[in-house]
């Protein structure tokens, strides 16, 4: 099978990079959310994150890769399936039969690759730069505090909070979503899709808790 | 009933198209949607103007042909029916209807209100079969016990008229319901197991070329799919082929 030129490879593939950006997500929220109880914990551990090889030239690849071939795949979908209606309904009721999260993952998608965008403007290349470009000093204690520092800037936070909405969004479709591409469809799916569900809830409420928690702790 | 009509006209496949607007009196609401585009026709005729060219055949919901998208849906409001199968009563006096063809790349409009779908033809014709040999000694296919829930199931999905309206419903006009519910109808029999690898690789391999959109499984196909045709086919078509690709 080419997972990348058959309609259902792609379908695949879609499924499979969402899916580990699920498992990322999961994991990016537990760290961030320990920084709300210990300044010491998430220092210790985003200094091991920061600075353990195998997270930062196997994993960090993987991801970045994971990240570029998730949106692209949508970006393909999208212009592929927009041709297989050359001509448009004068009137199409896309309410009455779906849902709109469902018809609407290229929008949620790009708001959160804009605010992937953002993000990396924030924290990846600064820090990027700290260490491969000015190589400057270790300093295992720096994170808590280079981190609340971004999030005293309310406009920053007002960012962040639309874009973990818009995650919300494409999570309450999305997540569900890839068991059915995968060809997951049997007796466990209706408890997959509740769980599914709350992960597109909870996750992106727990990003907006820590954000708003930081955020009021610097005023 | 008096209602205003508002109908996709175009004169054959390379001409232009556009809608027009037709009004119509005292339709009964229990005549079919057909019926009401029957008097239409009727009434067409008598001012010299081109009746409309729209699809039909058994006009009771079992061959599939009667097509249409009604007020921006496939088959109409209704659900679980087909066009023949719709009643005016699902519309209000005074009401505008908007009626347009299915519309997808795969299924270049002829003329007016109908379409060609011999995409799915080629689809069937790609793997949707079983090979029998005829020669005389043909098993009787009831000597085969197939368990209750598989066959079941595989009639479900046999249930699929060929209709298209999963297509022209779809946002992405992709055949996954109709290429799934064909696949699984064969995969769920012991009948159908001895060319299963080839047929899922050939029929997608055909529902591509036909240029048919990407799943995205937003569901519409489900919900305006006359007979009902469940996305889990589209779930165990993913799998046959995820199988299939994997045997090479
Ligand atoms: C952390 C970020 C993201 C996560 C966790 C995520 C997760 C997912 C998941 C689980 C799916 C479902 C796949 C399926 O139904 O088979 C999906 C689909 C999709 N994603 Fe993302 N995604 C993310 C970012 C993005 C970005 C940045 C874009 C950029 C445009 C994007 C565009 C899409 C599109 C177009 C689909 C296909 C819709 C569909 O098949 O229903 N995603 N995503
Ligand atoms: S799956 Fe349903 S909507 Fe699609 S062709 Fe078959 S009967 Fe028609
Ligand atoms: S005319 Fe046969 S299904 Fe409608």
């Amino acid at each position: 099978m080419s997972l990348t030129s058959s309609t259902i490879g792609r379908k695949v593939a879609m499924a499979l990079s969402g899916l580990f950006l699920v498992v990322f997500l999961t994991q990016h929220f537990t760290i961030n959310f320990i920084s709300v109880f210990s300044a010491k914990t998430f220092n210790e551990i985003s200094h091991f994150m920061g600075n353990n090889p195998l997270v930062q030239f196997v994993l960090q690849p993987i991801l970045i890769f994971g990240v570029v071939f998730h949106f692209t795949m949508g970006f393909v979908l999208e212009i592929q399936n927009r041709k297989s209606r050359a001509v448009q309904y004068v009137k199409y009721k896309g309410s009455a039969n779906a849902s709109w999260v469902s018809r609407n993952m290229i929008w949620s998608g790009a708001v959160v690759l804009s605010f992937l965008g953002l993000h990396f403007y924030d924290f990846w290349f600064p820090e990027m730069n700290y260490k491969y470009i000015e190589v400057l000093p270790l300093d295992p204690a720096r994170y808590y505090e280079e981190m609340t520092h971004k999030f005293h800037d309310f406009l920053r936070v007002g960012l962040y909070i639309i874009s973990f909405i818009f995650l919300a969004l494409h999570l309450n479709h999305g997540f569900a979503s890839s068991f059915q591409s995968v060809g997951v469809n049997n007796k466990y799916s209706s408890s997959i899709k509740k769980f599914a569900i709350a992960f597109s809830v909870i996750i992106p409420v727990g990003f907006i808790f820590i954000a708003l928690f930081h955020h009021i702790n610097s005023l | 009933m008096n209602l205003t009509l508002k109908v996709w006209r175009q004169a054959n496949a390379k001409a232009k198209g556009n809608m027009e607007n037709y009004s119509i009196a005292d339709i009964s609401p229990d005549m079919s949607f057909l019926e009401m585009m029957d008097v239409l026709n009727e009434q067409l005729i008598g001012q010299g103007i081109d009746p409309i060219a729209f699809d039909h055949d058994c006009r009771e919901g079992i061959c599939g042909m009667c097509s249409m998208f009604i007020n921006g849906e496939a088959h109409g409001p209704d659900r679980l029916v087909t066009t023949c199968q719709l009643h005016m009563r699902k519309f209000k006096d005074g009401d505008t209807i908007t009626i347009e063809p299915f519309r997808a790349l795969a299924f270049p409009v002829i003329k007016d209100l109908t379409v060609d779908r011999s995409a799915f033809d080629r689809v069937q014709q790609a793997g949707g079969f079983v090979s029998v040999n005829t020669s005389g000694n043909t098993q009787d296919a009831n000597a085969i016990p197939i368990a209750k829930h598989d066959a079941d199931k595989a009639f479900d999905a046999a249930a699929c008229i060929g209709c298209g309206a999963c297509v022209a419903s779809c946002k992405n006009a992709s055949a996954m319901l109709f290429v799934s519910a064909k696949v699984s109808q064969y995969a769920l029999l012991p009948q159908g197991k001895v060319e299963a690898t080839d047929r899922v690789m050939n029929m997608v391999k055909q529902m591509d070329e036909e240029g048919f959109g990407n799943c995205t499984n937003t569901g519409a196909c489900e919900v305006e799919c006359p007979k009902g045709i469940s996305l889990e086919n589209i779930a165990r078509m993913n799998r046959e082929y995820l199988f299939a690709s994997l045997k090479g």
